[in-house]
C-alpha cells in the first residue's frame, strides 16, 4: 500500500472515532476529498518542480501513535529554551505532554487545539478563523485539514502584550517508529496585540519520521508577530511545513526560519494581506550537508496600498546537499506604493552542491518598488588566504567567513536566548568556535 | 632572520621570481623598489604564502627553518605578517572581533589561553591611539567602506596588535594623502625595534622619506639588480627605472 491509499483507509478509522475532530466533520469531508482527488504533490506542478516528496510517499508510515510515551525532561531539556522563561506546549508522537508543557489562561490562551475544538466558549473563535487562510486547494494542507486533531492553540486579545515567549515542540520518539505527523496550529494575535513564538520539530531517535504541520496565523490590527523557526532534526526526519499569515492594517508579522538539518524540509510560507500599511518580514538561514534538502517557497500577496514586506535568505550548501528558494510576490493592482524586497544569497561549499533559486514577481500595480536579487557564489579565496596570513587557520577561515555570511539575519532575532542558540548551532556546523558574541 | 636563497616562483605556470637572494637580520628595515610587474607583490605574497603560488627551485628560511611547505597561517604563526596592498573587505566581522580571532588563534597555536578580555581591549585601545583609530571605527565591518587611508591604516594596527618578527609592508603607501602616510609611517617607525625587521615594498621614494631603510634592492624582472643603502633610492627617483632597466 503506498502513502496515500494507507492515509485514506485512516481518515476513516479516524473519522469514526470519538475526539475533538468531531467538530470539523464538514471540513475534514472537503479535505480529505480534495487530497484524494490531487494525492501528493509531484514534480509535474509548476511550485513542486524541484522537489520530490517520492521517498517519502513510496514509503509506510504510520497514521497514529501506538503507545502513549513518556519523557523525562533530561532527555530532551537540550532542545528546550532553558535561559528564558517561557510558556511551552509540547507534544510527544503528536499526543499533548502536560508534563513538559506550561500553559496559561490567564490574559491569553496559550493551550492545545483540542481544548480549543471541543470546549464551547472557544467555537466563535474557532468559526471566525480556524481553516480560514489555509490554502483549501494545496493537497498536503488538506491532508492535515482532514486529520486535525491537535496542535497548539495560541489566542491574545485585543491590547495584550505577552511577555514570555511561546515554545511549541513536537518530539518524536522511537516508540512510535515511522510516525506521520500532522500537527494543526491556531494563532490569533488580536488587536495592538504581541506574541513571540518559538517552533520545532525534534526527533529523538535516528528512525524516519514525516511531519506534514499546518500553521494559520491572524495578525489583527496593529498586531506584532515575531515567529521563530528552528529546523534542526535527525538526518532520517522530514518536514513540510505550510504556514498562512493574514494581516491586518498597521500588523507587522515576522518570521525567520533556521533550517540546520533534516532529510527533505519544505516550507510553504504565505503572507496575504487584507488591508493598507502592513508589514511582512521573512528571514531564513539554510546551512546543510551531506545529501539533506531544504526548500523554501515564499509568497507575499500584496492586495492593499502602501504596505511593505522584506525577505532574506541566506544558504549555504556542502558536500551534496541541495536548497532551492522560490520567492513569489504578488502585487495587485490596487497595492500601490508597495514596496516588495527580496533577497537570496547563497555560497555553495562544494563541487556537489546545488541550489536553484528564482524570485518570481507578479506586479499589477503601477506605482510600486519592487528590487529582489539572488547570488551564489563560494567563498572568496582572497579573504580566505587575507584571514590565513593574519594568522587565522583555514578551517576556522572558512567557518568565519561563512559566519560572517549569514548572520545579518541574526541582527533581527529579538530573543537574545534564540539568537545564542542559533549562532551556536551554526559554529557547530561549521566546526568552529565563533570566539565571539553577535 | 629571514634568507632566501636563489627563489624561483610563479602562478599558473608563469615563473615570476627568477632567482631572488635576500637576507634580512632582525632589527633592519629593507625596501624593495621596483617599477610595475618587476614581482614586487609576488615577492611579498609568496614569503606570506599563497597556495596558488609555486615555488620551482631555491629556498626561504626563517629564523633558520624552511617556510616554503607551510601554510600561510603557520606561517603567521612564526611571526611573519603580509601588509596588504589591497585589504580585503569582510563584511559581517567587526576589525575588533577580527583582530581578536587573529590573536587567540595565534595563541592557541602556542598552547596558550585566550587573551583576557580586559587586556585585550586594553591593547586595542593603545594600538588604536597609535594608528590615530577612532575607536567607532573598530566596531565597523573590517575594510567594509574603507577609506584608501582607513584601510592601510587598519593594516598598520593589525600589525600592531600582532607584533611580528617580519613584516613586509607591501605598497602601504599607495593609495595615501600626505597626512594619512604621516600617520601610517609614524605607526611603522614606532615599531621598529632590535628584535623585528621590515621589507618595505615600494614603486616611489616618498614612503622612505618616512620609514628610513637600512638597505635598498632593486626589483626587475624577478631578480634583485641592485642593491644599495637609502642614497640608491634617492638616486632611482632622480633618474627613474630607466636607468635600471637599460644597465640589466
Amino acid at each position: 500500500m503506498d502513502l496515500k491509499e494507507t492515509l485514506l483507509s485512516s481518515y476513516l478509522a479516524f473519522d469514526a472515532q470519538d475526539g475533538p475532530q468531531r467538530k470539523l466533520q464538514d471540513q475534514r469531508a472537503e479535505a480529505i476529498e480534495v487530497f484524494e482527488q490531487q494525492g501528493f504533490p509531484t514534480k509535474k506542478l509548476e511550485d513542486w518542480k524541484y522537489t520530490t516528496l517520492r521517498s517519502l510517499t513510496n514509503d509506510e508510515y504510520v497514521v497514529f501513535p501506538k503507545t502513549e510515551v513518556s519523557l523525562k525532561l533530561e532527555d530532551v531539556k537540550q532542545y528546550i529554551l532553558q535561559d528564558v522563561d517561557t510558556y511551552k506546549i509540547v507534544f510527544v508522537d503528536g499526543v499533548y505532554n502536560a508534563y513538559l508543557s506550561e500553559t496559561t489562561h490567564e490574559g491569553a490562551d496559550i493551550c492545545l487545539l483540542s481544548a480549543a475544538l471541543t470546549k464551547p466558549k472557544y467555537a466563535p473563535v474557532i468559526k471566525k478563523y480556524f481553516n480560514q487562510i489555509a490554502d483549501k486547494d494545496a493537497s498536503l494542507t488538506a491532508l492535515n485539514t482532514a486529520f486535525t486533531k491537535e496542535g497548539a492553540y495560541i489566542y491574545v486579545p485585543e491590547g495584550k502584550v505577552v511577555e514570555k515567549p511561546v515554545q511549541i515542540i513536537h518530539f518524536a520518539t522511537d516508540k512510535n517508529p515511522k510516525l506521520l505527523l500532522q500537527p494543526r496550529n491556531l494563532i490569533v494575535v488580536g488587536k495592538n496585540a504581541e506574541v513571540q513564538v518559538v517552533e520545532r520539530h525534534q526527533s529523538l531517535s535516528t528512525g524516519a519520521t514525516f511531519t506534514n504541520v499546518v500553521t494559520e496565523i491572524f495578525t489583527e490590527q496593529n498586531a506584532q508577530l515575531d515567529y521563530y523557526k528552528i529546523q534542526n532534526d535527525q538526518a532520517a526526519a522530514s518536514l513540510i511545513d505550510s504556514t498562512y499569515i493574514a494581516q491586518q492594517k498597521h500588523s507587522h508579522a515576522k518570521v525567520h526560519t533556521f533550517s540546520f538539518g533534516g532529510k527533505l524540509i519544505r516550507n510553504n510560507l504565505n503572507f496575504y494581506h487584507k488591508d493598507a500599511e502592513i508589514n511582512s518580514t521573512m528571514k531564513g538561514i539554510t546551512l546543510i550537508e551531506g545529501s539533506q534538502f531544504v526548500d523554501h517557497h515564499t509568497l507575499v500577496h500584496h492586495a492593499h496600498p502602501n504596505s511593505e514586506s522584506h525577505q532574506d535568505y541566506k544558504g549555504i550548501y556542502a558536500a551534496k546537499a541541495t536548497g532551492v528558494f522560490n520567492g513569489k510576490i504578488i502585487v495587485e493592482k490596487e497595492a500601490q506604493k508597495t514596496n516588495a524586497f527580496q533577497q537570496n544569497n547563497n555560497i555553495l561549499m562544494d563541487d556537489k552542491a546545488s541550489i536553484n533559486t528564482k524570485p518570481q514577481l507578479e506586479i499589477f500595480a503601477d506605482d510600486v518598488k519592487c528590487s529582489h536579487g539572488c547570488t551564489i557564489g563560494q567563498l572568496d579565496e582572497n579573504a580566505l588566504f587575507y584571514m590565513q596570513a593574519r594568522g587565522i587557520p583555514k578551517k576556522e577561515a572558512r567557518g568565519l567567513l561563512t559566519y560572517a555570511f549569514a548572520n545579518n539575519i541574526l541582527q533581527s532575532v529579538h530573543i537574545d536566548s534564540v539568537k545564542k542558540r542559533i549562532n551556536k548551532l551554526i559554529a557547530d556546523k561549521l566546526g568552529v568556535n565563533i570566539g565571539f558574541d553577535v | 632572520m629571514l634568507s632566501i636563497d636563489n627563489l624561483h616562483a610563479g602562478c599558473e605556470g608563469k615563473t615570476i621570481l627568477q632567482g631572488i637572494n635576500l637576507d634580512v637580520k632582525p632589527g633592519e628595515v629593507h625596501a624593495i623598489m621596483g617599477p610595475n610587474g618587476s614581482g614586487k607583490s609576488t615577492l611579498s605574497t609568496v614569503i606570506a604564502g599563497h597556495e596558488e603560488y609555486d615555488i620551482s627551485q631555491g629556498s626561504i628560511l626563517f629564523d633558520g627553518e624552511e617556510i616554503s611547505e607551510l601554510s600561510a597561517d603557520e606561517r603567521a604563526h612564526k611571526g611573519i605578517f603580509l601588509s596588504f596592498q589591497y585589504p580585503v573587505e569582510i563584511p559581517g566581522v567587526t576589525v575588533t572581533n577580527f583582530i581578536k580571532t587573529a590573536i587567540n588563534q595565534t595563541r592557541k597555536v602556542q598552547g596558550l589561553d585566550e587573551m583576557p578580555a580586559n587586556k585585550m581591549l586594553k591593547k586595542i585601545r593603545e594600538k588604536a591611539a597609535l594608528l590615530e583609530i577612532d575607536s567607532r571605527f573598530l566596531s565597523r565591518s573590517l575594510n567594509e567602506g574603507f577609506s584608501g587611508g582607513e584601510k592601510k591604516r587598519n593594516e598598520i594596527f593589525q600589525m600592531a596588535m600582532l607584533e611580528p618578527k617580519l613584516a613586509i609592508l607591501d605598497e602601504t603607501d599607495s593609495g595615501l594623502d600626505i597626512d594619512a602616510l604621516r600617520i601610517v609611517a609614524n605607526g611603522v617607525n614606532k615599531l621598529r625595534g632590535k628584535d623585528r625587521a621590515i621589507v618595505v615594498i615600494t614603486h616611489y621614494q616618498r614612503l622612505l622619506e618616512h620609514i628610513v631603510p637600512d638597505f635598498v634592492h632593486v626589483l626587475h624582472e624577478g631578480r634583485i639588480v641592485k642593491s644599495g643603502t637609502k642614497e640608491l633610492a634617492l638616486e632611482l627617483e632622480e633618474k627613474g627605472y630607466d636607468w635600471i632597466k637599460q644597465g640589466a
